[in-house]
């Protein structure tokens, strides 16, 4: 059973896996230059995921059966959702710094006030759209039902897996080359390594911050159009909660503050648990992920590549 | 080392708040919605609501509907509180003598939210008897407490065998349990597909676990020998899609919800697996077919519940007071609202006089004649095989025998 599953499981496992990479990356990239667990950021991914799905609302597309669109109009379609959902949960990571942490670095609050405040922040949006849109998922809309492409070793490969995968590497490296060769991405490392010889050399914090938040933002609204391409029924207001579990977790799996971390972490995770329930039966599947982590832990506490968004190793 | 200690702990705080989730499952049965074929009409001698118009009852007199409204699956809680509020409607428009409140309480639908409102709904002394709980999880996690306060409390819909095994004297059963309709379904199974094997995929929910077990053992190990799980909320099911493809079965059975039962059948189906997927109560509502986008064609699922569209004064009313055809236990829960009201008409005016009314009830509802064993099941449980055809749930036909 493992093993003739086993490349297939590790497609699925590649492809949901560059989801939960996305999404690490959000993790990573805040607590590299402030140090905090921003436990809101699922939030923002569902803010994304609702904001890809309003956007095929939008383009007239009903709940249901699957539309009868010609390929160019629905990579059309499905970039410009992914835009907005980009954009949306981008603004939304923005002003959720503004709102809940700003005032709470003005006033030099202890750093378990910025996690309380975080998972406070996370209630009330996932509160707020339980109470707009009702505790049901959204109907169905699926604009690109999955078919089969080619196979590796018998597994098949659907165009889905494919662009996913693709997709999510191309803005990994987008981001990784943001933060390691632009002016604005040496500020962000400036600030992760010391924020306050990074202020005297004339770095401007704040923005810094605002900017990490709007990156990390963008990724989660990108890991959302990808997210409820594979899982239509994905629109519903928990629908973050496990997910940005996992994808926390993959980000300290592969050395939290680290970008290329949160990618391998997200891989790995993805891979594993896949294995896992192959190997174990579905309900395994979350108790591998996490004793995979423990495991890790235990061995490289910084996580397998280790923290370093500030260190020169980036 | 601050950091690594920080991340520890957020590592920590993430993997409890993960335990906590997978046990906040929720459990009990579900809703839905039909048309077509062998639908029962009203029967002749069904006792409605309005009774004789000759009801007198003191004024402040209430009935309760606890159950989810906005919590978990919450189209079933919804379809429940429509009806229950629809019975009291009739009731007090044709008995002026008798004014009855209806007070509706969101238990969340999980056994750890059900306890408080429920709570509530006990120590508000105006309420004499409780439509609900909808579910088998919240049921059993409220029971003790009602049964100490002598409520009556009328499920439409729970259908955990266990939960007549309490010795609560409060509790009744207003339909078939699962261990009616998991052998039904098992039955049906057998003579619709001559299976060699089914695989038996269930969720992590005392309704799924307890619902799989009856079919399990009502198919014989050699028959239901793949056997499948998930957990509530999961939502990516390629490891029991693989599991499946591997068994190669006839057919598949599904105890669970339809919340998980949508992605679960329409990955099903995207990867190529077209085997029968039958799925119980807890699936029988319209969510399933609109979130399956298509997928849920040709599903079939059972339901200790009677089609209502024979009912056709009922889905009237219903359809003109909350446009929507009546779901899943919508005559389930009107039939039980009327049972209170009935009681209240006749003059039982306080806890211990409806319990006992009930206890003692026997007439015909639009379902189905009501009369209690000792333990709270009904003498008579009919059992239902519904089908998806298209975009709508359709009547298949009763289980026999």
């Amino acid at each position: 059973m493992f093993l003739d599953r086993f490349w297939a499981n590790t497609i699925n496992g590649l492809s949901y896996g560059s989801i939960y990479a996305l999404v690490a990356l959000g993790y990573t990239l805040v607590y590299g230059v402030l140090q905090l667990i921003n436990f809101a950021h699922s939030e923002i991914f569902v803010i994304g995921v609702f904001g890809v799905y309003f956007t095929f609302l939008a383009l007239g597309f009903q709940p249901g059966q699957t539309p009868n669109v010609p390929l160019a109009g629905i990579i059309a379609n499905l970039v410009l959702a992914g835009a907005v959902g980009m954009i949306l949960a981008g603004v939304a990571a923005v002003i959720l710094e503004r709102v809940a942490y700003r005032p709470l670095r003005k006033r030099n609050a202890p750093r378990l006030a910025f996690l309380i405040t975080a998972i406070g922040a996370s209630f009330v949006i996932q509160q707020i759209f339980r109470i707009t849109r009702g505790s049901n998922p959204e109907g169905t809309i699926r604009l690109l039902p999955p078919e089969p492409l080619f196979r590796i070793f018998g597994a098949p490969v659907t165009n889905l897996q494919v662009i996913i995968i693709l997709a999510a590497l191309a803005l990994f490296v987008i981001a990784d080359s943001f933060v390691n060769r632009t002016r604005l991405g040496r500020g962000v490392r400036a600030v992760a390594q010391d924020p306050a010889t990074a202020t005297l050399m004339g770095v401007n914090r704040e923005r810094v911050i605002m900017i990490t938040f709007l990156l990390g933002g963008l990724l989660a609204g990108a890991a959302a159009l990808f997210y409820l391409m594979t899982i239509p029924q994905g629109a519903v207001f928990n629908g973050g909660f496990l997910l940005g579990i996992k994808a926390f977790a993959a980000a300290v799996l592969g050395g939290i503050g680290n970008l290329r971390g949160a990618l391998l972490g997200g891989l790995i995770l993805g891979i594993a648990e896949n294995y896992g329930q192959s190997l174990f039966g579905g309900d395994w599947r979350d108790v591998v992920a996490f004793v995979l982590l423990v495991g890790v832990l235990m061995f490289r506490p910084t996580g397998i590549l280790g923290e370093s968004l500030g260190k020169a190793r980036v | 080392m601050v950091r690594r200690r920080f991340a520890a702990a957020g590592a920590l705080v993430a993997a409890a708040a993960l335990v906590l989730s997978g046990c906040a499952n929720q459990s009990g049965s579900g809703p839905a919605q039909t048309s077509a074929a062998p639908a029962p009409a009203q029967p002749n001698n069904a006792v409605l609501p309005a009774g004789d118009g000759q009801g007198r009852c003191a004024p402040g007199t209430s009935i309760a509907y606890v159950g989810t409204l906005a919590g978990q699956n919450a189209a079933l809680g919804q379809a429940i509180a429509n009806a229950t509020e629809l019975a009291v409607n009739q009731h007090n428009q044709a008995n002026p003598g008798c004014q009855v409140t209806l007070v509706k309480a969101d238990s969340g639908g999980t056994p750890d939210t059900a306890v408080g409102p429920t709570q509530a709904v006990i120590n508000n002394q105006a309420v004499l008897g409780i439509v609900g709980l909808p579910f088998s999880g919240e049921s059993k996690a409220v029971g003790p407490a009602l049964n100490a306060a002598g409520l009556v409390n009328i499920t439409p819909s729970a259908t955990n065998p266990g939960l007549t095994q309490n010795g609560w004297t409060t509790f009744f059963r207003g339909l078939g349990n699962d261990a009616v309709q998991g052998p039904a379904a098992a039955k049906w199974m057998q003579q619709k597909f001559t299976p060699q094997s089914i695989c038996v995929i269930k969720d992590d929910s005392d309704y799924g676990i307890g619902l799989a077990q009856a079919v399990t053992q009502a198919l014989g190990p050699q028959v239901a020998a793949c056997q499948g799980d998930v957990k509530t909320n999961q939502k990516e099911f390629s490891a029991t899609v693989g599991q499946v493809q591997q068994a190669n079965p006839q057919a598949i059975f599904y105890a669970g919800y339809y919340t998980e039962a949508s992605p679960l059948i329409q990955q099903l189906r995207d990867a190529g697996v077209q085997t029968p997927f039958v799925a119980p109560d807890g699936v029988k509502d319209e969510q399933f077919v609109v979130n399956a986008a298509g997928s849920a064609n040709g599903s079939f699922l059972t339901c200790p519940c009677v089609p209502q569209e024979g009912f056709t004064a009922f889905t009237q009313a219903y359809q003109q007071a909350y446009n929507t055809p009546p779901q899943t236990y919508s005559a389930e829960a009107y039939d039980a609202a009327t049972i209170l009201l009935q009681g209240i008409d006749k003059g039982a005016n306080s806890r211990p006089a409806l319990l006992n009314f009930v206890k003692s009830y026997n007439g015909q509802g639009l379902t189905k004649k009501f009369q209690w064993q000792p333990n709270g099941e009904l003498t008579d449980t009919p059992v239902y095989v519904y089908r998806v055809d298209g975009d709508k749930i359709v009547t298949d036909s009763p289980i026999t025998g």
